[in-house]
């Protein structure tokens, strides 16, 4: 859909959504067609999804995608929950942004749409934003017995179990990482200039130097 | 088959319904599947799919890796399509870079994927037809899969995990002589085989019987368990986004979309039949019209020089060296990017904050919908019905648990 066309289908959802949808963004592209996001309050979002899916200009017959992003920086809301809606009459597609924070509950979509329940259960899995009305919100892809939500920012990447087979007790033990060595991120940003021409996360290293050793 | 059909259970012969674990080391379960059925005497009456256990935080290692480094993963991913997944990843990051690829890295992706397409159909067909009995399709299939393997060997330097696909175009130029040998498979060897699997499979009496009205979805059902691919198709929805959202070129290609009509595990194979033979179409398009000239994008900051380059060239060293230790930096923004994959729709949520690493490199993969679709399936199907479902989803764990 070309820019024109995204703008008004963007005015469109927020008329029809006063209160609910609070903005909307187009992320245009140099080589493709833009994407549009919208924002949503937390509180609506069954509400949001169901007009995007049932209204006959948006007709997003699809959920493609939940996840999340961590901002740990961020004071308000920590969380965004990001659902990716394809719709296949219009060939269009919708980004929505819901913020929450640390252990707020998001409602569930699953009675919209059916395949939320596992994209829930995994957001839930790695970034432990809970999801009420969700029925079934176990874990899905770690552990069974696994502790914390691997994809938040401030879990360390080697984790802290690890496994092995124990030929003594002739069964898998569970123990606490052992690294060898520190672990240790290098992230070879230029200290100088950055590879573009905008100030860059990196370029402040020009004026002090700071040592990168250890994981924050 | 479903309850109806089975004589009345007196008194004495009753049984509770009892659990029962299928997986994670079952031929049938396509990798580490752990399925845990609740079942009524033969009657699967509950699937509760237990997945996760090839989990390799993929998406967690990709937050610590730069653009360059971050490629090989997504050929582990779905380790039967590789070049698909890599695809999807280039064209984020071109996305968020602002560059288009020249011509001839277009086709030669172009190509490549339509090779892998039909190495993974092959795989998937023949791979069910041996969970519903048959060994001969998984012998003929496996061979011709190898000669396809062989051209990711020779045009990479290796079969299975190719990092061939590089943001800004591909790795290297194709060999001499690999588009013609191509070429001849793709019009002598694969159709052959294609004819010879569907004489032993399409109005194979058994393979019918274990296929034609199991595991029905609807078009309504399948729109809302967010299935893609040839699951979707399948169930008559006319969706590809090769046709629909089409990049690298795929607009100028002449091929057609195969629906199916009643949206069970035959139609699936039917489906997967026919895009064989759309794929080979695509290929010879590619080979015949491939345009000339260079395979990455002139921009040094992103696409690394030549080894000749490098060898007389101060500042093509340097970019040498800038490109494999910092890596390029790709601008702030955020992306959805998908392609049309063999297994449906795998796409690649790339959010970039400015640096030489991503944020997050969300992946969306196919199978993860499908395999959730696995219970409502399977629901008053026999046994053996599952294992027929699974095979017609066309799993792999790879992508699934990421």
């Amino acid at each position: 859909m070309s820019d024109e066309q995204l703008h008004d289908l963007a005015e469109h959802i927020q008329e029809n959504l006063e209160g609910k949808v609070m903005e909307y963004h187009l992320r245009p592209f140099k080589t493709a067609l833009s994407e549009i996001e919208i924002t949503a309050n937390k509180d609506f979002i069954n509400d949001v999804l169901r007009f995007l899916r049932d209204d006959p200009e948006c007709h997003f017959e699809m959920l493609v995608d939940i996840t999340a992003l961590d901002h740990p920086a961020r004071p308000a809301a920590r969380f965004d929950v990001v659902y990716h809606l394809l719709s296949m009459s219009e060939n269009n597609r919708i980004r929505v942004k819901v913020a929450v924070d640390e252990g707020e509950p998001v409602n569930s979509i699953s009675k919209t749409y059916s395949a939320a329940g596992w994209f829930e259960r995994e957001v839930w899995d790695m970034f432990g934003i809970p999801f009420s009305g969700n029925t079934d919100l176990r874990r899905i892809l770690t552990d069974y017995g696994f502790e914390g939500h691997p994809l938040r920012k401030d879990f360390p990447l080697t984790g802290y179990v690890e496994l092995r087979y124990d030929d003594e007790l002739k069964r898998v033990v569970y123990e606490p990482v052992e690294l060898q060595q520190d672990f240790r991120v290098f992230d070879n940003l230029s200290p100088w200039e950055g590879m573009t021409n905008v100030q860059l996360p990196g370029d402040e290293k020009a004026v002090k130097p700071k040592f990168i050793g250890k994981q924050a | 088959m479903t309850t109806q059909n089975l004589k009345p259970i007196d008194e004495e012969t009753q049984i509770k319904p009892y659990t029962m674990n299928f997986g994670p080391q079952h031929p049938a379960a396509h990798g580490v599947l752990r399925l845990v059925l609740e079942m009524d005497g033969e009657v699967v009456e509950r699937a509760d799919p237990h997945i996760g256990l090839l989990h390799r935080g993929t998406e967690k290692l990709i937050e610590y890796k730069t653009y360059t480094q971050a490629t090989p993963y997504f050929d582990r991913l779905d380790y039967v399509a590789p070049m698909n997944q890599e695809h999807a990843f280039a064209l984020a990051v071109e996305k968020l870079l602002g560059i288009t690829p020249p011509p001839r890295a277009q086709a030669i992706r172009v190509l490549f994927c339509e090779v892998t397409r039909i190495l993974n159909h092959l795989l998937n067909i023949t791979t069910y037809a041996l969970d519903v009995g048959a060994i001969t399709p998984a012998l003929w299939g496996f061979e011709e899969r190898e000669k396809g393997m062989e051209f990711y060997d020779r045009v990479c330097g290796a079969r299975l995990h190719a990092n061939y696909f590089r943001p800004g175009g591909v790795a290297m130029d194709m060999p001499a002589g690999l588009a013609e040998d191509i070429l001849d498979w793709a019009e002598n060897s694969v159709p052959k085989v294609i004819a010879d699997l569907e004489s032993l499979l399409t109005n194979n009496r058994i393979f019918k019987q274990r296929t034609v009205d199991i595991g029905v979805a609807t078009k309504e059902e399948a729109y809302d368990w967010g299935f893609t691919g040839p699951m979707l198709r399948a169930s008559g929805v006319a969706w590809d986004l090769r046709k629909s959202q089409p990049y690298d070129g795929y607009e100028q290609y002449d091929f057609d979309i195969p629906i199916g009509k009643t949206g069970d595990c035959y139609a699936r194979y039917l489906v997967r039949v026919q895009e064989m033979y759309e794929s080979l179409k695509i290929i010879k398009q590619a080979i015949e019209n491939m345009p000339k000239g260079p395979v990455k994008v002139d921009d040094r900051k992103v696409a690394p020089p030549s080894r000749a380059e490098m060898k007389s060239s101060m500042e093509a060293m340097i970019h040498h060296f800038k490109l494999y230790t910092e890596g390029y930096h790709v601008p702030a923004g955020e992306t959805y990017t998908a392609v049309e994959a063999p297994k449906g729709e795998f796409a690649v949520y790339l959010v970039s904050n400015g640096t030489n690493r991503p944020e997050r490199c969300r992946i969306r993969a196919p199978g993860f919908a499908h395999l959730q679709a696995l219970d409502f399936l399977s629901r008053g199907h026999q046994l053996a019905d599952t294992v027929s479902i699974i095979g017609s989803m066309d799993i792999v764990f790879g992508e699934i648990d990421r």
